[in-house]
């Protein structure tokens, strides 16, 4: 009785099998021509997302008319990419740092932070002065939050508030009418994504104030933080 | 198959007769959620049409391979291999926009539009039928998210395209922009083009 009932099945589900011969090759043609399709234009993509990183940081570093005015005389800031490691609580987190300079002086500093908004994760670039005395600007990279709500973080209008917001005191969101400043004004009827956009500053600015200003001639530069 | 109709006549029953959005009601995840901006709408409905159009002419070459229960499967398979490809190209060559759709154009997998044309044309009839009636389907979708993107981007950012049209006076109305605006404006276009179907058939 047993083994005729798995008899039975056993033939039916190698029958099946035999069925879903079409969908088992298709499977493959389609897995195959996604991976090639991922070959040509994985490293595009992430050119794209590099790029776009690469043109805010004259920017951020610099503030929007000076950075017009340099590119308009055709000077170029250099631009270090680097990667730092902070070792958090036993954690270790990585950030992308990126010490924009002109003619071997140091104008600046970019970092790239990401981490939890209301919606889905926020993906940020803040930049610093040379010292990180202050913040010099912002930029949303990546960002789900509610249309006409929360993705106004994204204005230019909300961002510069944080301009020469100073970096001893954590940033702290009110709802309105900010005096001190440290304060940020709260996007109307988003609180909890200006807030995710303040929480990830201020964890930029904790992890690395120190390890950025404490070397100040080769800053910057991978387990630097450690020693 | 003499009784299906021609190639010709499934382009043009996809553009209005029987427009995807407003006489089959299907895929309005989108055309809720993409269509605060004219720019958005026209790419979402083109990766759309790239997608149906590849999804069709391929079932229809393989239709006769098809078996009715594992159809549905095979169906999804191919869908989602062009949208991933479109997703791809989107992020590669229209890196702004793919941010701006961010989630939606994964989403054209489980987009009913294209499962029903392969359902009801692509299983049934050669490559060139399958062929028109994508991009008479395409063409239909494309103008029902334009019609309904034209409406909201205009009343709520005063813009079209990104080129402000209405005068600086206007006070923009934010809720067309938000999720409530895409009911509204969805569900008064779609009276109005009950409305007219009507007056036509009793004339």
């Amino acid at each position: 009785m047993d083994s005729a009932t798995s008899q039975i099945t056993g033939g039916f589900q190698s029958n099946k099998l035999v069925q879903a011969w079409l969908v088992l090759v298709l499977a493959v043609v389609f897995g195959i021509s996604l991976a090639g399709v991922q070959l040509v234009l994985g490293p595009i993509i992430e050119k794209n997302k590099m790029n776009e990183t690469l043109e805010k940081v004259p920017e951020l570093v610099l503030g929007k008319d000076l950075a017009a005015k340099m590119a308009g005389e055709n000077q170029v800031l250099e631009i270090t990419p680097n990667h730092v490691m902070v070792e958090n609580a036993g954690r270790s987190k990585f950030y992308s740092v990126y010490e924009a300079s002109y003619q071997g002086d140091r104008k600046g500093w970019v970092v790239k932070n990401k981490g939890r908004g209301y919606a889905d994760t926020i993906e940020l670039l803040v930049g610093f002065s040379p010292d990180f005395s202050s913040i010099t600007g912002l930029f949303v990279l990546d960002q789900k939050e509610t249309p006409g709500l929360g993705n106004k973080i994204i204005f230019e209008k909300w961002r510069n508030q944080f301009i020469n917001a100073p970096t001893d005191k954590p940033l702290v969101v009110v709802k309105t009418g900010s005096t001190r400043p440290e304060e940020i004004d709260a996007v109307t009827g988003a609180t909890i994504s200006s807030k995710s956009v303040t929480v990830l500053i201020n964890s930029v600015i904790s992890d690395l104030k120190e390890p950025l200003t404490a070397a100040p001639n080769e800053a910057g530069k991978e387990d630097k933080d450690n020693g | 198959m003499a009784d299906q109709p021609t190639a010709l006549e499934r382009f043009i029953q996809g553009v209005l007769p029987e427009n995807p959005v407003y006489r089959q009601l299907l895929g309005l995840c989108p055309t809720l959620a993409v269509t605060n901006s004219l720019t958005a709408a026209v790419t979402m409905a083109g990766a759309v049409g790239f997608v149906l159009l590849c999804a069709n002419v391929i079932i229809s070459l393989i239709r006769n391979l098809l078996k009715p229960h594992l159809r549905i499967v095979v169906f999804t398979l191919t869908i989602a291999t062009f949208v991933t490809i479109a997703d791809r190209l989107l992020a590669a060559y229209l890196y702004q926009m793919s941010k701006t759709l961010g989630p939606y154009i994964p989403l054209i997998i489980v987009n009913c539009i294209i499962i029903c044309r392969c359902e009801v044309v692509a299983s049934k009839q050669g490559p060139v039928a399958a062929a028109s009636d994508a991009i008479g389907q395409s063409l239909g979708f494309g103008l029902a998210l334009a019609s309904i993107a034209v409406i909201r981007e205009i009343l709520g950012t005063g813009a079209l395209f990104g080129i402000r049209v209405l005068p600086t006076v206007w006070p923009d109305w934010v809720i067309m922009g938000l999720p409530p605006g895409a009911f509204l404006t969805f569900g008064i276009l779609l009276g109005v083009v009950n409305w007219f179907t009507d007056r036509r058939k009793a004339a």
